[in-house]
């Protein structure tokens, strides 16, 4: 078994890498393919080719970096955020009934409320500034975190309950060394759902009110029927999805023991 | 050996409450045991071996009567208790040797010397070697040697067992019952075992209790006078066969 497990290090890697750039290869095929056939005009729909030489042109100008990186910020501290009040509310929610009778209705209600009507309002109290945008992404972020933790911390098996019981482990100590370490599979599920809606909050603030990121790229292409540049966006808002995902998977399979 | 009862419940009665109503589980139970005794419960499946574990354990209090560890009634848990599931409850994050070291961790052993401790512990129930092995790696028998490893580590005096080896093959079982009397003669803790094996009882009890079914209370207690060690050769002397016997009967007597 151990044997196996240290087999997978260069064999599992290739075989997972060479068939995902296969597929990245044949969508980018159909692409220009469907591109070619339909006979689009750009502003249309343009080809692979012309959305690179867009992006191309955008890191040229050293604006590239700049837009994906003041996004990547906000989705960072966005999450970051969403993260800390979602656990931090998800262990008293698991634990208190009395508490999660009280404050079910206002979050269930903070997400019955499309976040597009909330941003407004976030933008208006707290400024056109970062704080705004942040704000708006920790919002979409914090919920799938809070229902998994809360879920987490609620399915520790009795057994290891009365066995921490039984060693008379403290509070603390049955958080950290059984509640916590239990959870984490449930959570990471959680916060992987997380990271992917944070990148959407944060380009949603972006779109009401930014001069930066690839919120404003996009609207700013939208707006000059520069469409290679919305596309471009596109891509740049799934690349940050992408890798947040591939970190927080990183992280998982280092932590999590199945 | 003083004959001092080191923990012993004294008319334990105890109801379930149920959406349908209270069950009661367990009615008058009264038992004593002494310092460094191997005492067995046997008793039909439900009659409540179980919840007569827990309320000894000090994980469940009982509707009514006392259960005293030494001269104080027992609140809730204490360390000087340890306690075996029935189900696993080994950490699947933590190596055999964290699982076997998570008592010292809560009771605050300095990290090396629970190490140390943790690696004697394995090396005594026959786990060198594997201590780095997660509880996925193990089979069901090693599985259920570190959870006796790991209940010793916090060096109880008394060491409560609920049917710890019920979901394992006969030869398994018997290699691990011989490793805890071994450990039992070794150490001189006080055992009470669950079991719902008589020839097990007969095989490695003192003294064996016998419950009736639901509600459960003891009917019947039945000393076995083998002297120890108790080898295979068990099988060949006709009185042995008697006691299980007799269990047998006790049993048969409670309605189960």
């Amino acid at each position: 078994m151990l044997g196996k497990a240290a087999g997978w290090g260069i064999m599992g890697r290739s075989a997972i890498w060479l068939p995902r750039a296969g597929t990245v290869f044949l969508f980018v095929f159909l692409w220009s393919l469907l591109v070619r056939i339909g006979d689009y005009p750009p502003f249309i729909l343009p080809g692979p080719e012309r959305v690179a030489a867009r992006l191309w042109a955008l890191a040229a100008e050293g604006a590239l970096w700049r837009h994906w990186w003041a996004t990547a910020v906000e989705v960072g501290l966005g999450l970051g955020l969403g993260v800390t009040v979602g656990l931090a509310l998800a262990y008293p929610l698991a634990h208190w009934r009395l508490f999660e009778q009280m404050m079910t209705p206002y979050l269930v209600a903070s997400q019955a409320v499309p976040i597009i009507a909330v941003a407004p309002l976030l933008i208006i109290w707290f400024g056109p500034g970062l704080l705004a945008r942040v704000l708006v992404s920790a919002l979409v972020a914090f919920f799938p975190i809070l229902v998994s933790a809360i879920a987490g911390f609620r399915q520790v098996p009795l057994e290891w309950r009365e066995l921490f019981r039984s060693l008379q482990a403290t509070r603390w100590q049955t958080f950290w060394k059984l509640e916590w370490p239990a959870a984490l599979p449930v959570i990471f599920g959680g916060l992987k759902i997380s990271a992917t809606l944070s990148v959407i909050g944060a380009f949603v603030g972006e779109l009401i009110s930014a001069d930066r990121g690839i919120g404003f790229l996009i609207k700013q292409g939208q707006g000059l029927y520069d469409t290679p540049l919305v596309f471009g966006g596109i891509l740049l808002l799934a690349s940050q999805a992408l890798l947040l995902y591939g970190a927080i998977s990183a992280l998982e399979h280092r932590w999590v023991r199945r | 050996m003083s004959d001092r009862p080191i923990l012993s419940a004294h008319r334990i009665t105890h109801l379930y409450p149920t959406p349908r109503g209270e069950i009661l589980a367990l009615r008058e139970v009264s038992l004593t045991l002494r310092p460094g005794e191997f005492v067995c419960l046997v008793g039909p499946s439900g009659c409540g071996k179980t919840t007569l574990l827990r309320i000894l354990a000090g994980l469940l209090l009982p509707t009514r009567g006392e259960v005293w560890l030494r001269e104080q009634p027992l609140r809730g848990p204490d360390r000087r208790v340890g306690i075996v599931f029935q189900k696993d409850s080994l950490l699947p994050w933590r190596t055999a040797m964290e699982n076997v070291r998570l008592p010292l961790e809560l009771g605050g052993w300095p990290p090396l010397e629970a190490m140390e401790r943790a690696k004697e512990l394995l090396e005594q129930v026959g786990l060198k070697g594997f201590e780095q092995a997660y509880p996925q790696e193990l089979s069901g028998g090693m599985q259920r040697r570190v959870a006796l490893a790991r209940a010793l580590a916090a060096d109880p005096e008394i060491l409560l067992l609920d049917e710890p080896f019920a979901a394992l093959d006969a030869i398994t079982r018997e290699r691990l019952n011989e490793a805890l009397v071994e450990l039992w003669e070794r150490q001189r803790k006080t055992v009470l075992m669950v079991t719902h094996d008589v020839q097990e009882a007969a095989w490695l009890a003192d003294r064996v209790l016998i419950m009736s079914p639901r509600p459960g209370t003891i009917v019947a207690e039945i000393q076995i006078p083998f002297p120890r060690p108790r080898g295979a050769d068990r099988w060949a002397h006709p009185a042995f066969l008697q006691t299980v016997w007799a269990i047998r009967q006790a049993l048969g007597n409670g309605g189960g």
